[in-house]
């Protein structure tokens, strides 16, 4: 059990950057070449991180701990967020979990939750780039059975035993206040995550989970404390998972079929950006009334 | 075979919500396929007088939860009231809107029954299934169809073991339809079977819902931009421009992720889904995701540099050309034009 007086978890995911894929991501196959797509922190989990550090700044004692789930290089995502403020991480790997849908991730994410003692406060993103299904939140919070607050954009208020948040909606927004222990979301609107802290970057620069010691050939027992425990690896053993529940045989939702983007082509009439092309467009629109 | 249950959202006004009507509607076609019945669930205060308009959208059979306490939608009393109708009369397929409301309550059913979910789905159908490993074949399920993966795949996802399969649908990707001389029944559920004190530990301060500036939905002409406009102050003209011929403003998701319109502007699948008269997309290269918003606009007009975007290959006209130059000829045209 990890006891802290004030422990805030904040759920983050490294993720493929979605936003900018080339032509080279697609193979010939079909199917996608995750080499040739740059990994990123979600940006929606870095948003979850800074609403984090803001409650940190306002509670003495409260110590911010980053878990993701993924594989071994996720660990990038954890120092990435020492240097941003955040105190220590955890990655939770195993091969177990290849496959999980939202809801296989949110029990192993709730399963490894549950080694903390005295969590307050749950953050993650509302939703990630490659899935954008905003589910792994909700589920998680009814899995640890915690009251859930979900597309958080501004922390209004905090103390000791409970807090206030702006909420955005469809169509407006709310502003509710509750008491821990409790998962939040955080909205896309939310500010922007504090940049990285100098002096910061270079304490943790040398920080690494337990694979990466052994991928460089260290031994980690040697390693300083400083550099050994801040990022933790924690497989499916170690959280006391039910294999069951995890990876392809815990996935509810299996992917029957997966189909490239291919266009149906439809007649196609190319003009070109001089004005009498542009001026028999306009008649036309005109003339059939589809404008005017 | 059991029933299809549409979980409905309720309105300021106290009526049923347009996504749960277009739900409505889509269920009442999936169950035609499976010979079964629909189920409408509202839940709120004072709800009244909503039958004849979901019996006419395709329901069967509308519940409705009234109490004080369920003015607004809030989390918990909401899952526990739905989580447990659902595991009493155990429906094979439940449908949510994918709106602020129901992106945050169906998760939280799917997490607590253990049942399968797929978000933001664009097309719901029937059919059979053979799971590749096991060989074992699944008649009559739900394929739930969506963009995946940045919209470079669209996937079909089943969730054949799963009792109920579940999906949410946005608003407006389903068609709202009305069918004739349909009847149905009415139930009350009592909320205080459902719900606890404990359900309400989360307290409303404050609530302010805006009634939508931008209304896409209801526009004939749709002047579109994306992240080719390359900032805010270009994407102004798309403004003026809607303004001329009488057109609402829409954007892509890299758009409003640049800052260059507001989200409430944002067509594609985690956006709004339109269908106008007229589209005009203007430096939109057209990924699949924005593609599924606008797709099914009667005429479709692309501005572009690149004669080769993708977007060009749904269009029924590509202007290959600078939308910075091609839009103030096109103002100008239109001017002289109209007359």
């Amino acid at each position: 059990m990890i006891t802290s007086k004030f422990q805030i978890l904040v759920l983050a995911k490294q993720v493929p950057d979605t936003r900018n894929v080339e032509k080279d991501a697609m193979k010939e196959d079909g199917t996608i070449n995750r080499a040739a797509l740059p990994t990123i922190f979600n940006p929606d989990d870095l948003k979850a991180l800074e609403m984090a550090l803001e409650v940190k700044d306002r509670i003495q004692g409260a110590r911010v701990t980053v878990v993701t789930m993924g594989p071994a290089r996720a660990a990038d995502i954890i120092r990435e967020s020492l240097y941003r403020g955040a105190d220590d991480g955890i990655v939770i790997s195993d091969r177990k979990f290849a496959g999980s849908d939202t809801l296989a991730t949110s029990y192993a994410l709730a399963t490894a939750l549950k080694k903390f003692d005295n969590i307050k406060l749950v953050f993650s993103g509302r939703q990630a780039i490659d899935g954008d299904t905003a589910q792994v939140g909700p589920q998680t919070a009814e899995k640890l059975n915690m009251p859930q607050i979900t597309y958080c954009e501004t922390l209004e208020e905090v103390t000791e035993d409970s807090i206030v948040v702006k909420r955005r909606l469809d169509n407006g927004c709310e502003t509710v206040k509750s008491h821990f222990p409790l998962l939040l979301t955080v909205h896309g609107n939310a500010a922007d995550c504090r940049p990285r802290n100098a002096v910061r970057v270079i304490s943790n620069k040398k920080v690494c989970s337990l694979s990466e010691a052994k991928e460089r050939n260290l031994d980690i027992n040697s390693l300083p404390d400083n550099i050994r425990t801040k990022i933790q690896e924690w497989t499916a053993d170690d959280i006391n998972a039910d294999p069951s529940r995890l990876g392809f045989a815990g996935s509810p939702t299996k992917v029957k079929n997966i189909e490239n983007v291919v266009l149906s082509k439809k007649e196609n009439i190319t003009l070109t950006d001089n004005e009498n092309d542009i001026d028999i467009l306009m008649k036309e629109l005109i003339k059939s009334h589809i404008i005017g | 075979m059991n029933h299809i249950l549409v979980y409905c959202e309720i309105s300021e006004e106290k009526q049923i919500a347009e996504v749960s009507l277009e739900l409505c509607s889509k269920a009442r076609k999936l169950a035609d396929t499976l010979s079964c019945q629909v189920e409408a669930l509202a839940i709120g205060n004072g709800i009244k007088d909503v039958e004849d308009v979901l019996y006419a959208h395709g329901a069967d059979i509308v519940s409705i939860v009234n109490h004080k306490k369920l003015e607004f939608y809030q989390t918990l009393p909401h899952f526990d009231i739905v989580s447990k109708v659902i595991e009493e009369e155990r429906p094979d397929i439940v449908l949510f809107g994918a709106t602020s409301i129901g992106r945050d309550l169906a998760p939280r059913i799917a997490s607590y029954l253990r049942c399968g979910l797929t978000a933001d789905c664009t097309e719901l159908m029937i059919g059979d299934h053979t799971d590749a490993k096991t060989g074992k074949t699944y008649n009559n399920i739900l394929y739930q169809i969506r963009p995946a993966f940045g919209g470079n795949i669209i996937a079909t996802i089943v969730s054949p073991e799963s009792k109920p399969q579940m999906a949410t649908v946005r608003e407006g990707v389903m068609k709202k339809e009305t069918y004739d001389n349909r009847r149905g029944t009415v139930r009350h559920l009592d909320a205080e079977k459902y719900i606890s004190d404990n359900d309400f530990c989360i307290e409303m301060l404050n609530r302010q819902i805006e009634s939508r500036k931008v209304n896409l939905k209801g526009a004939s002409i749709i002047v579109a931009g994306g992240y080719g406009m390359k900032n805010k102050e270009n994407f102004a003209l798309l403004h003026e421009f809607a303004d001329v011929i009488g057109a609402e403003v829409g954007a892509t998701r890299a758009a409003v992720d640049a800052g260059f319109a507001e989200g409430e502007r944002q067509i594609g699948q985690t956006g709004l889904t339109v269908r106008p008269k007229l589209y005009i997309a203007c430096g939109i290269s057209g990924a699949v995701q924005h593609r599924v918003g606008m797709d099914q606009s009667s005429m479709i007009i692309s501005i572009n540099t690149d004669p080769k975007a993708p977007i060009n290959e749904i269009a029924d006209y590509t202007i290959t050309g600078d939308v910075m130059e091609v839009i103030p000829k096109m103002i100008k045209c239109y001017k002289s034009n109209i007359k």
